[in-house]
């Protein structure tokens, strides 16, 4: 319906409007409106500059050093990337899935549903909500962290104590907030010890709570304005994630699963470590991000989104009773067999927060959480795929080691990048229906953002030193002059030049 | 028993000077390793639940790379402040404050932000020559300050005006 907006005749005629970078996604964005001479938008693309260079960095390391490394890659989600590499390393070893130790396999799990649990929160406390709760054109002093802590002290509150209940399940478990060597090649490097096991038990019935309020929250936010919220950037697309082979969902470890827009199964339960037979990346001019499409259907019907909205679509069960309680009235919220909406990415992904912190209850109740048997070894083999359920989607690392354990090839397709045509498509889809024939304002970007960043994409690789992260809205005439910016100091003061 | 004075620094240790704080405070938690009186903190980027390691603390230090830091390394007191980096990439110390004070209802610790200028910050790349130099000044600097946990005396030390940073 909107794929005519990607690229416009007549371009050369057109006014171009930027706007850079996108403001409470992780990193650096940017959006591009082409407008034409009735300031109708002809053209939309969101550029993202970051995902370059991952590949070189690992390449020509010793393998073991990757679950430390890639973890650097990103500094929203390093555990993601630290368990995905470990899962990679592991094969390298020659130890597959269902051969580690079973106290390493649920330490990774519980690190995962920690991972899981803070990032979630973090994003719907603190991003998303401010939009949900005040409005999407509220005032733009309201859309913060602080106006929520202010004016919903109870809800704000919870979101910073669920953010630190996640770090603090990363922190027993890897022994360290960051650059923490939990997960080696064939296990875990530490066990849980008891002290650490009853200190995350202390709180966890509170982050239940709390997280089965933050859903009843979204849901009843979500039902109040029906046909606004339903439509907002909403895109039908196909889905893709892991599942348990049950069908159950799955964060961890697990076969593909894809559904197309109507619900249809497309594959399931693959073999992740075969993932380049059916999934391929498409290269376009105008951007570094690739356009990754299922073989099978080629590359203009083959883009697929992942994520929360994706996993909580494709999956038949949870397996905690909360959380499955919860996916069962979210089903009933489409008369599709597929929830399509943009902003039902919020809804899903805090099933998953309450899934996690079920999870992270059940697991440290298991015997085998305090287990010290954490690391087995096979035969040497020199390729190794790992991939897991990211907060943000599915996560490929696959490697090649020589005969001297260097890597000598590696891939990486980040979760953001899956959701790259999807989250363009909503941006064209915002874009034509409230921008055209309006000049660029505040109120209307931020329409632009919440499209975005209802995909919670992950645009950034941690740097973030102070002073690197104006927010700059251009606008450019064909021949290139600038005809108007808008410049968004880190102290949030917006200036205008012209 | 938390301690009393915490040392909070912020960068990636992968992405050139963006390494300056993580390698500063290696120095510092080296120095103090057995000091029950400091205690050292780092992670890639400041977010909303590291209000909460600021609580129970006397004088609080953050330390990060800069490249708006006109010299070698920068002090400056630090207040909360609705500053607006609600960007998460680039939450400031100034906001980290401020949710303190929302979530507490009390009144921050005395706290400040060292800043360490760094120019380059690619993915992979080592620390650049000049973040070196500046990482060595800014250790020189910040040393007798850790000994002497005085918030008096760091307030005469700061090279700039109180204020968002």
């Amino acid at each position: 319906m909107y794929e005519n907006l990607e690229t416009a005749d007549n371009s050369e005629n057109l006014k171009r409007v930027v706007v850079d970078p996108v403001s409470r996604v992780e990193g650096h964005g940017k959006v591009t409106l082409l407008l034409d001479e009735d300031n109708k938008v002809q053209q939309a693309r969101l550029h993202i500059v970051e995902f370059r260079g991952f590949e070189k960095f690992i390449q020509g390391r010793p393998y073991w050093e990757l679950p430390v490394l890639v973890q650097r890659l990103c500094g929203i989600c390093p555990v993601s990337h630290h368990l995905a590499a470990a899962k990679a390393i592991d094969q390298l070893v020659g130890v597959d899935p269902e051969n580690l130790p079973p106290a390493a396999d649920k330490l990774r799990r519980l690190l995962h549903f920690g991972q899981i649990l803070q990032s979630h929160s973090l994003h719907f406390f603190h991003l998303a909500s401010p939009d949900l709760l005040f409005g999407f054109e509220s005032d733009i002093s309201k859309r913060n962290i602080f106006a929520v802590l202010n004016e919903y002290p109870d809800i704000g509150v919870q979101g910073v104590k669920l953010r630190k209940y996640g770090q603090e399940v990363i922190r027993m478990v890897s022994g360290k907030r960051i650059h923490g060597t939990g997960a080696i090649a064939g296990g875990m490097n530490k066990p849980l010890t008891k002290a650490e096991r009853d200190y995350l038990l202390e709180d966890v019935d509170q982050m239940i709570a709390w997280s089965a309020d933050a859903v009843n929250l979204v849901q009843k936010v979500l039902q109040s304005n029906r046909p606004y919220y339903d439509d907002f950037a909403t895109v039908p697309t196909s889905y893709l994630g892991l599942t348990k082979k049950n069908g159950g969902l799955e964060f961890y470890h697990g076969g593909i699963r894809a559904k197309d827009a109507l619900g249809n199964l497309l594959m399931d339960q693959v073999d992740y470590c075969d993932y380049n037979d059916y999934i391929h990346e498409e290269v376009r001019s105008w951007t570094y991000m690739k356009f990754p499409y299922l073989t099978a259907l080629g590359k203009e019907q083959g883009s697929y989104r992942v994520g929360p909205l994706a996993r909580i679509n494709i999956c038949d069960s949870i397996d905690t009773p909360l959380a499955e309680q919860a996916r069962l009235i979210f089903k009933l919220h489409s008369s599709n067999p597929m929830v399509h909406s943009t902003l039902a990415f919020h809804w899903a992904r805090l099933i998953e927060v309450l899934h996690c912190a079920e999870s992270i209850k059940s697991l440290l109740h298991d015997p085998d959480i305090l287990s010290s048997e954490l690391e087995v070894q096979g035969e040497k083999r020199f390729e190794g795929v790992g991939v897991i359920e990211a907060p943000r989607g599915t996560l490929f690392h696959h490697y090649q080691v020589d005969e001297n354990d260097i890597v000598t090839k590696a891939n990486l397709i980040v979760s953001t990048t899956s959701n790259n045509q999807a989250m363009n498509e909503s941006v064209r889809q915002v874009a034509s229906e409230y921008l055209s024939g309006q000049e660029l304002t505040e109120p209307l970007l931020n329409n632009l953002e919440v499209a975005i960043r209802a995909y919670d994409p992950c645009l950034s690789c941690a740097t973030h030193a102070v002073g690197k992260m104006p927010l700059q809205l251009e606008l450019v005439d064909a021949q290139g002059n600038l005809v108007d910016k808008l410049t968004k100091h880190n102290d949030g003061q917006i200036e205008r030049t012209r | 028993m938390k301690a009393k004075l915490l040392v909070f620094a912020y960068g990636n240790l992968s992405r050139g000077d963006d390494a300056l704080g993580p390698l500063l405070a290696e120095v510092i938690e080296d120095k103090f390793n057995a000091s029950e009186q400091v205690e050292v903190l780092t992670d890639f980027q400041l977010q909303i639940e590291h209000s909460l390691d600021i609580e129970g603390r006397e004088l609080v230090l953050f330390i990060d790379a800069s490249v708006n830091t006109p010299q070698a390394f920068s002090l400056s007191e630090l207040q909360p402040e609705r500053d607006k980096s609600y960007t998460t990439h680039a939450m400031s110390p100034a906001a980290v404050l401020q949710v303190y004070q929302e979530v507490t209802k009390f009144d921050p610790p005395p706290c400040f932000l060292l800043t360490v200028q760094g120019i380059a910050f690619e993915l992979g790349e080592p620390l650049s020559a000049m973040a070196q130099l500046n990482l060595q000044q800014a250790k020189d600097f910040i040393m007798p300050l850790l000994q002497k946990a005085d918030v008096d005396f760091w307030r005469t030390q700061c090279t700039e005006e109180a204020g968002f940073a």
